[in-house]
């Protein structure tokens, strides 16, 4: 019992950064907008985040330096990609080079330093019920946050007027226009969302899932995150059970390695993306009920002025 | 604007890349790293030695590294890089350089080259390499001395002989002390990423492993088996610093004497192309102090490093049994011969678990 209440624990620690920087790239995308700098993005968080926890021995300031962070690199994004209409897919790449390089010369003087780790709730009672206790009551902010900002998007894209327009942007920016919609200023929010969610994913490595920072810690969770809003067919629902699943094979992997379960690591390891690719197949053969991407994903917008 | 921006990105991209001195008249010495110089393990330990060797030639030489250069066909452009740069002696410091290290050594015959931890040479092409697998004796017979539960944790990067040699060399010291020792392994599939190395390590000590060991590069699992209570040995560098209470030793990459040496021979034009796999004896890396034990247990370690090191002991001393059961050739007199050891792709046994891709 203790090791199935630990494993989930560690499948829970190990799915939260992804599900964070899945949340934002989603509403990114949803506003017609690829953004592929998450993992750069998520890098400048985590050392940004990590300084900031260093500098002032708070986690939460920590955690509000990696959001500032991601939000300033997806401000150059949306520089580039919004105001001077440059390719988006080149644009993403570039962000990602940019910030493996940024992030290594901010983290380069807090590399060996170490923090106290986010505290994790306790409540007397709740915490210790045996299996669930410490699932339920016992995590640290970050997961618990995560949770409820999926189920906010959720309800802004699907609940509101505003996330109604956005959704309008992502699949015909043309219409969306011609109804009086600031297109671009509505996908910069979606793309400053994005950053935001992706620095505050990369600050959760540093200030809760290893207390230390190291160049390049984000070792591609951000391409895992992309790869969970393709997976997620673009819905959040779908989205939350993605970056579970995404985070239980990963754990799961481990323990069978451990308990000498005959099959290759390197296929376990690959597991991840099969799925995405079989979901992706799965999607593209079912005509109905699959939500396909946002029609205006990836194209350049100019208004006509 | 656009311009000025992409200049600057430019300019932060090369600040970050290329570290370089200036003076003229001196040689010039390069190295090529795998990772960032702050990865706090093999790319650190690897400028650390080029730090010393700055300290001891400083006046007669000039050193130039590039850093976070990826393994493969892209390699070989920042090793020429490095030989259009002027640098005479070039060090490759990682497995994955080698092919590439070879084409532009061939193409260069008056630049000198240093190949780390590669089996191909050339008349201008030297490779190096240390024998880890003795530190890692050493740890094996800590490790079963100081598990109550009996069970090593042990995570692998990727299944290459010199990691098989590692658990091997681990498990047949263990086994003089615990006949019945257990380890459990798990491959990580990758020499860098922390939160996975975590991951790992996490699943190991739920699996009721209480000491940890690792050949991964970060130091999450220290960290990770600090937070546990357990106990864990650092991997290239000195990782105290995340386990104070939780580090027993670590092998440290020590080739600045290395460094050095080669230096010193190129500068007296006496370099030679040369096959270099040192152990404990010749310095190439070294045991972190014995931490966290009892008195006893450390004075056991410091006698098998002293006989490791005077010769009088071999980690591989036959008979070594297989997994299948059967003895393992012994080709080298009374121990596995050098290119046993090097191409080692068997399990010996004791260990509960399958060798991948055997």
């Amino acid at each position: 019992m203790e090791l199935v209440e630990a494993i989930i624990l560690a499948i829970l620690a190990a799915s939260t950064p992804l599900l964070i920087a899945a949340t934002g790239e989603l509403v990114t995308e949803r506003s017609g907008v690829l953004n592929l700098g998450v993992e750069g993005m998520m890098i400048v968080g985590a050392a940004c985040g990590f300084a900031g926890a260093w500098l002032t021995g708070s986690i939460f300031i920590g955690a509000l330096f990696g959001i500032v962070a991601g939000t300033l690199m997806s401000l150059v994004f949306a520089l580039m990609t919004l105001g001077l209409a440059v390719n988006q897919v080149a644009t993403g790449l570039a962000l990602t080079i940019l910030g493996i390089g940024l992030s290594g010369l901010i983290g380069a003087g807090f590399v060996g330093e170490r923090i106290t780790p986010a505290a994790h709730l306790t409540i007397p009672g709740l915490t210790d019920i045996p299996l669930i206790g410490r699932v339920l009551y016992g995590e640290d902010a970050f997961v618990y946050f995560s949770v409820a900002l999926i189920v906010g998007v959720w309800w802004f894209l699907y609940r509101t007027r505003a996330g109604l327009i956005l959704r309008a942007c992502g699949d015909n920016h043309v219409s969306a226009h011609a109804l009086g919609y600031p297109v671009l200023r509505i996908r910069t929010f979606a793309v400053m969302f994005g950053g935001a969610c992706a620095g505050l994913a990369g600050a959760y490595l540093p200030l809760a899932y290893t207390p230390f920072f190291i160049p390049g810690m984000t070792a591609g969770r951000g391409w895992i995150a992309l790869a969970l809003v393709v997976f997620s067919s673009w819905r959040p629902g779908r989205l939350v059970i993605g970056a579970y699943l995404f985070g239980a094979v990963t754990i799961l992997q481990l323990h069978a390695q451990g308990w000498g379960v005959g099959i290759p690591s390197q296929f376990m390891s690959a597991l991840p993306y099969l799925a995405t690719v079989i979901v992706l197949v799965l999607l593209s053969r079912a005509r109905t009920g699959g939500s396909t991407a946002p029609a205006a994903l990836g194209t350049v917008f100019v208004p006509d002025r | 604007m656009r311009k000025s921006l992409l200049a600057l990105a430019a300019g932060l991209l090369l600040a970050g890349s290329v570290g370089a001195a200036s003076a003229a008249e001196k040689l010039k010495v390069g190295f090529i790293y795998l990772g960032p110089i702050g990865d706090l393990g093999w790319t650190y330990q690897h400028d650390l030695a080029r730090q010393a060797l700055v300290k001891e030639l400083g006046d007669k030489i000039e050193t130039t590294y590039l850093e976070n250069v990826p393994e493969g066909p892209d390699a070989e452009r920042s090793i020429e890089q490095l030989v259009r740069a002027g640098n005479k002696l070039i060090f490759t410091t990682s497995f994955g350089y080698m092919d590439p290290t070879l084409k532009v050594a061939k193409k260069y015959p008056n630049v000198h080259f240093e190949h780390a931890t590669g089996y191909k040479r050339n008349p201008n092409m030297s490779t190096y390499s240390a024998k880890w697998y003795q530190g890692r004796y050493i740890q094996g017979l800590i490790a079963a001395k100081m598990s109550k539960s009996g069970v090593l944790g042990y995570i692998g990067s990727f299944p290459i002989p010199e990691v098989v040699s590692g658990i091997n060399a681990t498990m047949l010291a263990a086994q003089t002390i615990n006949p019945n020792i257990k380890v459990k392994i798990i491959w990580a599939n990758t020499w860098f990423d922390p939160g996975k190395e975590a991951d790992a390590a996490k699943a190991l000590i739920d699996q009721g492993a209480d000491v940890i060991m690792q050949h991964t590069d970060s130091p999450a699992a220290m960290q990770i088996a600090s937070e546990r209570g357990k106990l864990a040995f650092g991997q290239d560098s000195e990782m105290i610093k995340f386990g104070p209470k939780t580090q027993l030793t670590s092998i440290l990459d020590t080739w600045g004497p290395y460094y050095i040496e080669r230096v010193k021979a190129e500068l007296a034009g006496t370099w030679k192309s040369e096959d270099t796999w040192g152990g404990l004896d010749s310095h190439m890396f070294a045991m972190a102090p014995y931490t966290n034990m009892p008195d006893d247990v450390k004075k056991m370690a410091e006698d098998a490093q002293a006989a490791i090191t005077a010769g009088k002991l071999h980690p591989f001393k036959c008979p070594i049994v297989g997994q299948d059961g059967k003895p393992v050739e012994c080709k080298g007199g009374d121990h596995l011969d050098d290119g046993q050891i090097l191409g080692m792709n068997f399990y010996v046994k004791g260990i509960d678990d399958k060798l991948p891709g055997k």
